[in-house]
């Protein structure tokens, strides 16, 4: 299973073996990792379960949807690498895959 | 109606809006009837302005509806009534308002609830709810709403305003005078008057913005708005709208879920039990009790083009109530929805807050009002005896209580 590490805001790595297929919100919420609440339960529609990609792995998860974009504008620090996590799904591509989480989900 | 009348009438004639359900709490018996039967519903209200309009009661409808802004639009107005072209009435506020002019007014006052600045607030809320909650009387029955939750509420909001803090029952006033219109309400104010009201309200509030727009900027509400370059040249009417839209959305929905929480705890004792045991269920209990409130029980959304949702043809300008109250209970979506379950798995998964680009700014600081309040009862109260059954706000929109008789034994 690819394996994907969460750096809390803090700086504690959490590194998780991800099943392929599940989103990156859920790999969090279901293996404990704190920091990602999740409100929504994957529909893009509340934006807490904002993180920052690795600069090594943007090219890999892609761009940001319109819808997507929409819910990250009214986060308290957007930066250009903020992700919804829960719009991040898991491939073997993702193996190593490296997020930080912000300072609390909003 | 009665529950038989609900249960039985022709399916047509069922009018979810009618504040005569909340009052009477059979308003969930309507939508469990229409969730089985007619998950989206077509009904008339016969109150003037309200008409016709969907009625849409599951989960999965509902956050396909708040999630999508480009066909379900929040303009002109959040709630069912709509008032003549220019009517004063019609409340300009940014909830009611698609972006991107929504967007822009949103970022104006949501740092104020931002996380980081949550943690500023916290001492000053758990001083002031251990203050509360050591004044209250013992060995007597007392108001629980009027003594803890709409004092707790109006000084939080006092707070975020800056508001002179010895007028501060103002707020909950003209909350109650803006959320009542006459033509669903027979106890509201004739519209005139009520105008006249939230004119004073906005007289009030220019004078703050106006004494603060030549100061530096500061951290309350007001001087945000009047700096915000994106709120800083709102016309009066805007501003008043604005001001309604915080003053409720700060009032009538924490206020409610702060009243609630004592209700479900004292008709759940076993759950009571959990939580003395274990005081950390508190962080789950918090959504919980916001699910099983839904202070706010719709928002509306009016159609921008023809579409179709859940079999049903919508017209362009049909007018949608997204029923979070009813969606709530879905149990589609939420495992045992008719049971309290302090200690529920994902309970945040409520749509009491809405979903999408409106979901609620404030979420955050309500939860974090209710965990203070249940950390510092626990610490007080070993018991809190309902003396009697609570009265129930009239209106369809607001699902909240005017009363709760309750009494702390020594």
């Amino acid at each position: 299973m690819p394996q994907v590490t969460f750096m809390s805001f803090s700086g504690t790595a959490h590194t998780v073996d991800v099943p392929v297929g599940i989103n990156l919100m859920r790999a969090a919420t279901d293996y404990d990792v704190p920091g990602i609440d999740g409100d929504c339960g994957g529909n893009c529609a509340c934006a807490t379960c904002h993180v920052f990609v690795d600069a090594a792995w943007e090219a890999r998860t892609g761009e940001r949807t319109a819808i997507e974009h929409d819910m990250l504008n009214f986060a308290p620090e957007l930066r250009s690498n903020s992700r919804l996590a829960c719009q991040i799904i898991v491939t073997e591509a993702l193996d190593g895959l490296v997020v930080a989480m912000p300072e609390a989900q909003h | 109606m009665t529950l038989d009348q609900i249960n039985n009438a022709p399916i047509g004639e069922l009018d979810p809006s009618s504040p005569q359900h909340f009052v009477n709490g059979t308003e969930l018996a309507v939508f469990e009837r229409l969730r089985r039967e007619d998950p989206v519903h077509w009904g008339h209200s016969p109150a003037i302005g309200m008409g016709d309009y969907w009625s849409v009661t599951r989960y999965e409808d509902i956050m396909y509806v708040d999630t999508n802004p480009a066909l379900f639009s929040s303009e002109p107005a959040i709630t069912l009534m709509d008032f003549p072209e220019g009517d004063e009435q019609q409340l300009k506020m940014f909830i009611a308002m698609d972006a991107p002019k929504h967007d822009e007014q949103r970022k104006a006052v949501a740092p104020i609830v931002a996380p980081t600045n949550l943690v500023n607030w916290e001492g000053l809320i758990r001083e002031r709810t251990g203050r509360v909650l050591d004044s209250l009387p013992r060995n007597e029955t007392f108001d629980w709403v009027d003594k803890v939750s709409i004092e707790l509420t109006t000084c939080m909001l006092a707070t975020l305003f800056d508001f002179p803090f010895e007028d501060r029952r103002l707020l909950p006033y003209w909350s109650d005078i803006a959320t009542s219109i006459k033509a669903t309400n027979p106890n509201a104010l004739e519209p005139e008057e009520r105008m006249a009201e939230l004119k004073k309200m906005l007289g009030y509030f220019t004078k703050l913005w106006n004494e603060r727009v030549n100061e530096p900027p500061r951290t309350d509400l007001i001087s945000m708005l009047a700096h915000g370059p994106a709120t800083r040249n709102m016309g009066a009417l805007e501003f008043m709208g604005n001001l309604v839209l915080l003053i409720v959305g700060g009032n009538d929905t924490t206020r409610n879920s702060m009243t609630s929480g004592v209700l479900a705890l004292h008709n759940n004792p076993a759950e009571m039990a959990k939580l003395r045991v274990n005081p950390k269920l508190i962080d789950s209990m918090v959504p919980e009790i916001i699910r099983w409130q839904t202070p706010l029980a719709f928002m509306r959304r009016t159609a921008v083009t023809d579409t179709v949702l859940g079999g049903k043809q919508i017209k362009q300008g049909d007018k949608l109530a997204m029923w979070y109250i009813s969606g709530n209970r879905d149990e589609a979506a939420i495992p045992e929805p008719n049971r309290f379950i302090i200690d529920r798995a994902r309970p945040r998964q409520h749509l009491s807050f809405g979903f999408g680009i409106h979901r609620c700014v404030g979420n955050r600081l309500a939860e974090l009002q209710l965990k203070i309040l249940w950390e510092e009862i626990l610490k007080r109260f070993p018991v809190i005896e309902v003396m009697g059954e609570p009265t129930r706000v009239f209106s369809s929109f607001v699902r909240g209580f005017t009363h709760l008789s309750v009494r702390l034994p020594t």
